[in-house]
């Protein structure tokens, strides 16, 4: 397999006004990160330290075996939704005793664990990713469970996470809660549709109704330890299977659980050579523009990603926007399917035979998005755009390989969902900092208002153009949780091999099933 | 002519004396305990018979097994060692009635030292001084204290057979006398068969010096000069040498004149030694006889160093009626010797014996005048049946600082991964500054306690720290390498740090952060300091790597090893161990709290407490006998003994609970 060379020049002015500039977009996301982290507040947080208890990362830490490999997923949910930073909990996948888990903990300090909207959506998306790809669910739980003044926002979607937890287990993954504090209401149930239930003497509460909503309801003056305590339930109701001691016991009974599970990976695993590429990765910094209306060559960042930097090209003559070919990141085998500029006839009917010919082969692809949409023009409609693009979103949608998306620029208009955007199931969507999503460009967006509109309000257009431009950029995606995360570009080997990795826990299977192709 | 010779011994003399047996073309035969089956000497002879059973008098101390294994393995000849029998002359003479050749006195010299009153008498008769002593007669304290009073006080209760510090105890008063002689006499009676004990004069601060002396059929008596062995511990030496930095060559003539002379008297045979105190804070330098020891010693490779002569030859060629090779005129001695000899013991716990075993046991590359006695390899386990010496290592350099210098970086570059073992207090030992100006007597051990916490310096433990850190990181990712794709420890979040307690020997808990930034960089946060730590190479080498780590500007070359949750790290500045403190703490056992427990595996002797009886903290519990030694077992705090868990003459093992205290 060919050695894809590079002519990017590390050294050169434009290299290094990209890094800086994707420096500065890093540094904010960085900064915002560290915000996730003590989003409940020094008050909150110094509380619950003199509670004894640890914070939820602190936890985490002490779950996942040592010197692992740890991803934090989602960990800007709701940037500038108003719920606070991160969301009040944590998603992650990390290794428990050798096997890779899914991990989702609530963080106590945010508003006492209680679920904003985007509480909810990033919950259930940590079930979908545990789902899709059979991680072991583990819920670090802690809740005083809905924000009450949010609860027509939250009440009707949050069921579907006690809908999720069983299907899981009907689907054999096993699911673990261990209950740190109190677990109110729905919280409660989050240990009541686990498959394994770890509480902590003193600490864990879990009821229905607490004592103020039990007095309310049937008049009963209700002793807290009575009506949930960790031992009444170990010992009388028999929700807890495994009673801790403290919050140490019981992250070391969960990673107990997980070492006796038997769990055996679905897939394949890895089976190439999982070589450093030969250029070398730290160049991502600088190879993407900060304006993602300039052209990059994707071939410079796939080179920066894969095995060797080895890429065998497929149909390198024919639709050349649409870079596709055969490669394996940390060993494992995957097809890739890269924008170069926009998308035409031939670079949709290329794609949707590389996607079929992947299913063909049971190998996961790669979706690289920089993309500012299909091509417009008479003469394109004329000749079948969108057939061809219907052609391209009927493979996407029912390839059934696993799908990782990762949006390095522009992701406009229908571009994103023939490349695997999020609407589409991939199984992990990453972006970098200089990502920006919308339905078209601001500046295209307000150019089309202005002739719709004839020139009457340039106020409003423009306004329109400053709302979409801020809507699109990468933090506000993520904040939305329409990706999975943002990372550092330098980071994108290790990010999509573990993802890769994850993906192998369960099998890895194509199709030869599609909608019909429109001729 | 001896054709081959069985050593009724064990561990590193066995093998010197079957060293020197090679040498001369002499068979060998050696003799083994069940405990000692996979030492080296026994697969270094070239036939070996077991003797059975596990403790001394068991096996070695039985003169039946010795020579029935003698006829089996078809010896003509028996060297007894030292310790055991070697100064038995029962055995003696059952060796040579049965027609086998005794490598060693006669047995008549052996009974006229083997008794330290009559060894005094004998002295006193040749004109050597002697310190004034009487015999612990009787069972009446009173007539005890009689006798003391006589000898004036402080006074030291020692066994009248045997040697090596067993049965010995300082009586500072009066009030302690009964206790002492009751304890002397039952120690003596395990170690020796015989409770006599007596009582001398003790002098505070006294140097060991002692002459080698040499005689042959033919009535030629020689001594080889002195060795100090000032510094002991339990009255057992541990650091020898030669010269005394205090003798002068007039009083060199005087004592070992004295010497010849003694051995003279008795027409001593072979080599032995006639040890003296010798006081030089007085205006005159006075000695004293203390004992003659009719075997080889524990440190004759002293003398060996410095006279170019190989003593074990010399005794067998002896043996065969050969006479001595040199004159008194003809003996000369070149440069400084010192010895020390390696314990598996603990000095910061009172030199309690320890054992176990031993993971790795690497000496330094053969170097011109540095000499090992090794007792132990690599897989060895270190019993507490026999004594705890490992091994002996011995400088010779033309100037004693030459050879304090050879020997410290010797003992700093041995890898020892076992039982905790006195290398590091024998360094600070020959690392003090009135050792090295040739002050120490033998209370040395007693006033230079500090020295029993031998730490690194503080820049070499922070390394070995870092190092045992870094190393048990990077064989957790090699035991699993599904994600090492991945950097160690990858986060993508920057607030993640790894975290690790490692402890250190004295069990201080240190919490560890460290966040690999390349494979070249580390960041590493110990008790709160934070340390940029380059690392220049990581190799796997053995059970550990080894690592050359550049640690806030300094770089040293580390060499880790693991075994389960311990590290052990080697450097040039010496050796550290650290034990991986888990994540996760286990849940607190059943054992009451102040309960006390064995310090050691051992039998009981004693007990001294009742159920439900009341006991004051510091009262005595049960006596225990380990390595020959007696523990005595004390109650930590004010309590009532709620159940007795031992029985006198119950084998217990370390850590076992002996009484329950509430």
């Amino acid at each position: 397999m060919a050695v894809l060379p590079t002519r990017l020049d590390a050294r050169s002015a434009e290299f290094r006004a990209n890094a800086a500039a994707m420096q500065v977009l890093l540094d904010e996301v960085i900064a915002q990160q560290h915000q996730a982290t003590i989003a409940g507040g020094e008050r909150y947080i110094e509380r619950h330290r003199e509670r004894d208890k640890m914070l939820v990362r602190e936890r985490l830490e002490l779950l996942v075996d040592r010197d692992t490999p740890l991803l934090e997923l989602h960990a800007l949910a709701a940037w500038g939704t108003g719920d606070p930073v991160g969301a009040g909990n944590v998603n992650a996948v990390g290794i428990i005793n050798g096997v890779e888990c899914f991990v989702n903990g609530t963080d106590m300090t945010v508003k006492g664990g209680a679920s904003n909207p985007s509480t909810v959506t990033k919950s259930l998306r940590g079930m979908e990713i545990a789902l899709a790809n059979r991680l072991p669910y583990i819920s670090l739980t802690e809740s005083a469970g809905a924000d009450l003044p949010r609860q027509a926002e939250i009440f009707v979607p949050g069921g579907a996470s006690f809908k999720q937890l069983t299907r899981m287990s009907a689907a054999g993954i096993p699911t673990i809660s261990i209950v740190f504090g109190p677990s109110t209401a729905g919280g409660a149930y989050n240990p009541g549709m686990s498959d394994y239930v770890v509480m902590i003497k003193d600490r864990s509460k879990v009821f229905l109704g607490g004592p103020p909503l039990v007095k309310m309801a049937i008049d009963e003056d209700a002793d807290e330890e009575e009506l949930g305590g960790a031992e009444m339930h170990a010992r009388v109701s028999g929700l807890a299977d495994y009673l801790a001691v403290d919050e140490l016991d019981a992250l070391r009974i969960g990673r107990d659980i997980v070492g006796h599970l038997n769990w055996r990976k679905r897939g394949p695993g890895p089976t190439m050579p999982a070589d450093a590429p030969v250029h070398d990765p730290a160049e991502l910094l600088g190879a993407a523009p900060a304006d993602v209306r300039k052209p990059i060559d994707v071939r410079e960042i796939i080179a920066r990603i894969v095995d060797g930097s080895r890429f065998e090209e497929f149909k390198g003559a024919y639709g050349t926007q649409l870079v596709t070919g055969w490669a394996s990141l940390c060993g494992f085998p995957i097809g890739i399917i890269a924008n170069n500029g926009i998308l035409f006839s031939e670079e949709s009917q290329k794609g949707s035979q590389f996607i079929q010919l992947c299913n063909r082969i049971d190998t996961p692809i790669l979706f690289i998005q920089n993309i500012t949409g299909f091509m417009v023009g008479t003469r394109y409609e004329q000749g079948g755009i969108i057939k061809d693009g219907a052609k391209l979103i009927n493979a996407v949608s029912n390839s059934t390989v696993p799908h990782l998306t990762l949006m390095v620029g522009a992701s406009y208009g229908a571009g994103n969902y023939g490349m695997s955007g999020k609407a589409y199931d991939p199984r992990f969507i990453f972006t970098w900092p200089n990502h920006r999503i919308a339905v078209m460009g601001p500046k295209q967006l307000a150019g089309v208002m202005n002739i719709i509109t004839k020139g009457r309000d340039p106020e409003a257009v423009a306004a329109l153009e400053a709302q979409v431009e801020a809507e699109s950029t990468a933090l506000f995606a993520t904040g939305r949780m329409w990706d999975d995360g943002i990372i550092d570009p330098r980071d994108t080997r290790t990010v999509l091999g573990l993802a890769l990795s994850a993906v192998h826990t369960n099998e890895v299977k194509g199709t030869s099933s599609f909608g019909v192709f429109r001729m | 002519m001896i054709r081959t010779l069985l050593v009724a011994n064990r561990g590193e003399i066995a093998s010197r004396i079957f060293r020197t047996c090679r040498a001369m073309g002499i068979g060998t035969v050696a003799v083994y305990a069940e405990p000692d089956a996979g030492l080296p000497f026994v697969r270094e002879a070239d036939v070996a018979v077991a003797l059975g059973g596990s403790s001394a008098t068991d096996s070695y101390l039985v003169i039946d097994k010795i020579l029935g294994a003698a006829r089996r393995g078809g010896a003509d000849a028996i060297h007894p060692g030292f310790g055991f029998l070697s100064e038995n002359a029962a055995f003696a003479q059952a060796v040579i009635e049965a027609g086998i050749t005794w490598v060693g006195p006669t047995p008549s010299n052996i009974a006229a030292m083997g008794t330290k009153v009559e060894a005094k008498q004998l002295a006193a008769a040749a004109g050597v001084p002697v310190l004034p002593s009487a015999v612990a007669e009787g069972d009446d304290p009173s007539a005890w204290l009689a006798a003391a009073v006589g000898v004036g006080f402080p006074v030291l209760v020692k066994a009248s057979s045997g040697g090596g510090g067993r049965g010995m105890r300082i009586v500072e008063s009066p009030d302690q006398l009964a206790d002492a002689v009751v304890g002397a006499r039952r120690e003596a009676l395990a170690s020796f068969g015989d409770a006599t004990v007596f009582l001398e004069r003790y002098l505070a601060a006294p140097r060991h010096i002692e002459f080698q002396v040499f005689g042959d059929t033919l009535g030629n008596v020689i001594h080889l000069g002195e060795r100090e062995c000032s510094i002991q511990r339990r009255h057992q030496k541990i650091v020898e040498e030669a010269p005394s930095p205090v003798l002068t060559d007039a009083m060199r003539a005087v004592m070992g004149g004295a010497a010849v002379g003694l051995a003279s008297a008795i027409g001593y045979v072979g080599a032995g030694t006639v040890e003296y105190l010798y006081d030089d804070t007085p205006d005159a330098p006075e000695y004293f006889f203390l004992e003659m020891n009719t075997r080889l010693q524990v440190e004759h490779p002293v003398t060996e160093c410095l006279t170019g002569t190989d003593l074990v030859r010399w005794q067998i060629d002896v043996a065969n009626g050969l006479a001595l090779p040199l004159t008194q005129d003809q003996v000369e001695r070149r440069g400084h010797a010192i010895e020390i000899r390696l314990y598996a013991e603990d000095p910061a716990n009172d030199f309690l014996p320890t054992f176990g075993p031993m993971h790795t046991y690497e000496v330094p590359e053969a170097a011109v005048g540095l000499r090992f006695e090794n007792g132990v390899e690599t897989g060895s386990n270190v019993t507490t049946f026999f004594d705890p010496m490992l091994a002996k290592v011995i400088a010779h350099a033309p100037t004693r600082t030459q050879a304090v210098r050879q020997l410290a970086q010797a003992l700093r570059s041995m890898r020892i991964h076992g039982p905790v073992t006195n290398r590091d207090y024998l360094v600070g030992v020959l690392n003090d500054a009135d050792f090295l100006a040739g002050a120490a007597t033998t209370a040395f051990v007693e006033t230079h306690r500090a020295l029993l916490d031998s730490r690194l310096a503080v820049g070499d433990e922070r390394a070995h720290l870092v190092a045992a850190l870094l190393s048990g990181s990077l064989m957790r990712v090699a035991q699993d390498r599904r994600w090492s794709f991945a950097p160690i420890g990858w986060r993508n979040m920057g607030v993640h740090r790894q975290l690790v307690e490692l402890a250190d020997a004295d069990g201080g808990v240190h919490r560890c952060t460290y966040r690999w930034i390349s494979p070249g960089e580390v960041t590493v946060t110990v008790d709160g300091h934070d340390h940029g730590v380059g690392v220049v190479r990581a190799e796997p080498v053995g059970s550990g790597h080894e690592l050359v780590l550049s640690i806030d500007g300094v770089t040293r070359r580390v060499v880790t090893a693991m075994l389960a949750d311990h590290t052990w790290c080697n450097s040039a500045a010496g050796q550290s161990t650290w034990a991986l403190v888990p994540r996760f703490p286990e849940t607190a056992g059943g054992v009451a709290s102040g309960s006390p427990i064995a310090p050691v595996p051992g039998r009981v002797v004693a007990l001294h407490v009742v159920e439900g009886q009341q006991v004051s903290a510091g009262d005595a519990l049960v006596t225990m006998e380990a390595m020959k030694m007696e523990h005595k077992i004390n109650a930590p705090a004010d309590a009532t003994v709620t159940e007795v868990r031992c029985a006198v003459g119950d084998q217990v093992d370390a850590h076992q609970v002996l009484v329950v205290l509430a």
